[in-house]
């Protein structure tokens, strides 16, 4: 017994609307390609430029709880505002972020990257230095490569001591992709 | 000793369920209601998901839900067509019902009413949708009723 699109729909809006749901997703379309966003009722919890949305489900899970659904509405606050991003327009994100579960040296590094303006670059080593822990570049690397909401949290600002892109979980030609359209590159 | 079985993210089990919920919905009731009990169904297993303990015979207990809504429905159309004076009903869902009347509230009171009024559940059940404590649900919903009752009044 086939579920109409429209049935299925008003069933997914209806447990959003309801707030029954621990997480949403959904997949939306970027000229970086497509990516999966997902959102709790703490906020925006994970970008993710791996889109099957069945990889995905048991993370989203461990993040905010079992209740993982994927809807177009859920999303809608962190859609608006990636699009204004992509068209040059907005330059700041306003979203609540949902951190939980990470450790506490992560969400102060990702606190201080978030502080990284739009159409600049730091390093490793310089955001080391700025939780207060100066030889530790190499974590602060590790912590930007499990970054689980990019673009948002802008872990492509960040490259090697040398001005080179080291790498980036999306691939390198997204990161350069997204300094060129921030006109750092 | 064995493992539980894990409860697998909400998404794969409706993916898995929701043709056989409707199914057994559309045998039951026909094609045109059994879509508002099939929304209601997944709705009530939303709702109780958060506190499944293990991850067994899913599929079995999301039927036992389908088939006690279809149930619920048989009884108000049995109850709406012995009551020759009541008006039609049209098959909306409660909360859809309720929603002139409940715009104005905060989403706790909003909830709280809904699932008290509409779906009839304890203030045990809908404390553990919202979260809060079963005074915090009352409180809520009697609230919600409170403000509810003024705005009509005025």
């Amino acid at each position: 017994m086939i579920v109409s699109p429209e049935l299925d729909r008003r069933f997914r809006d209806a447990a959003v609307t309801l707030d029954l749901v621990d997480v949403g997703f959904d997949v939306v379309d970027s000229p970086i390609g497509p990516l999966l966003v997902a959102a709790s009722g703490e906020g925006l919890a994970a970008i993710s430029f791996r889109t099957d949305p069945e990889e995905q489900l048991d993370r989203l899970a461990r993040i905010a709880g079992p209740r993982v659904l994927r809807s177009a509405k859920s999303i809608d606050p962190a859609r608006r505002e990636l699009d204004e991003y992509f068209e040059g327009e907005r330059h700041a994100f306003d979203l609540f972020l949902d951190l939980r579960g990470l450790f506490r040296f992560t969400v102060s590094v990702l606190n201080e990257l978030a502080r990284v303006p739009y159409g600049q670059t730091t390093t490793y080593g310089a955001l080391a230095e700025r939780v207060g822990r100066p030889r530790a570049a190499r974590a602060v690397g590790t912590v930007m490569n499990r970054n689980r909401i990019p673009i948002v949290l802008p872990c492509h600002r960040v490259v090697g001591s040398s001005g080179d892109l080291t790498g980036y979980a999306g691939g390198l030609d997204v990161k350069l992709a997204l300094l060129e359209l921030e006109g750092a590159r | 000793m064995m493992q539980a079985v894990a409860i697998p993210p909400f998404e794969r089990f409706y993916e898995e369920h929701r043709s056989d919920v409707l199914r057994l919905l559309r045998r039951r009731l026909g094609a045109q209601r059994a879509e508002d009990a099939f929304q209601e169904t997944f709705l009530r297993a939303l709702r109780a998901y958060a506190r499944l303990e293990h991850g067994e015979h899913l599929r079995a207990w999301v039927l036992t839900i389908a088939h006690n809504v279809a149930l619920d429905t048989l009884r108000r159309t049995r109850a709406t067509e012995e009551l020759v004076e009541t008006p039609s009903t049209d098959d909306r869902p409660a909360y859809a019902e309720l929603a002139d009347l409940t715009d104005g509230l905060g989403p706790k009171e909003r909830a709280a009413v809904v699932l008290r009024y509409g779906y009839d559940l304890s203030y045990e059940q809908i404390a553990a949708a919202l979260g809060s404590s079963e005074d915090a649900a009352r409180q809520a919903a009697s609230t919600g009723v409170r403000r509810i009752r003024r705005r009509i009044a005025s």
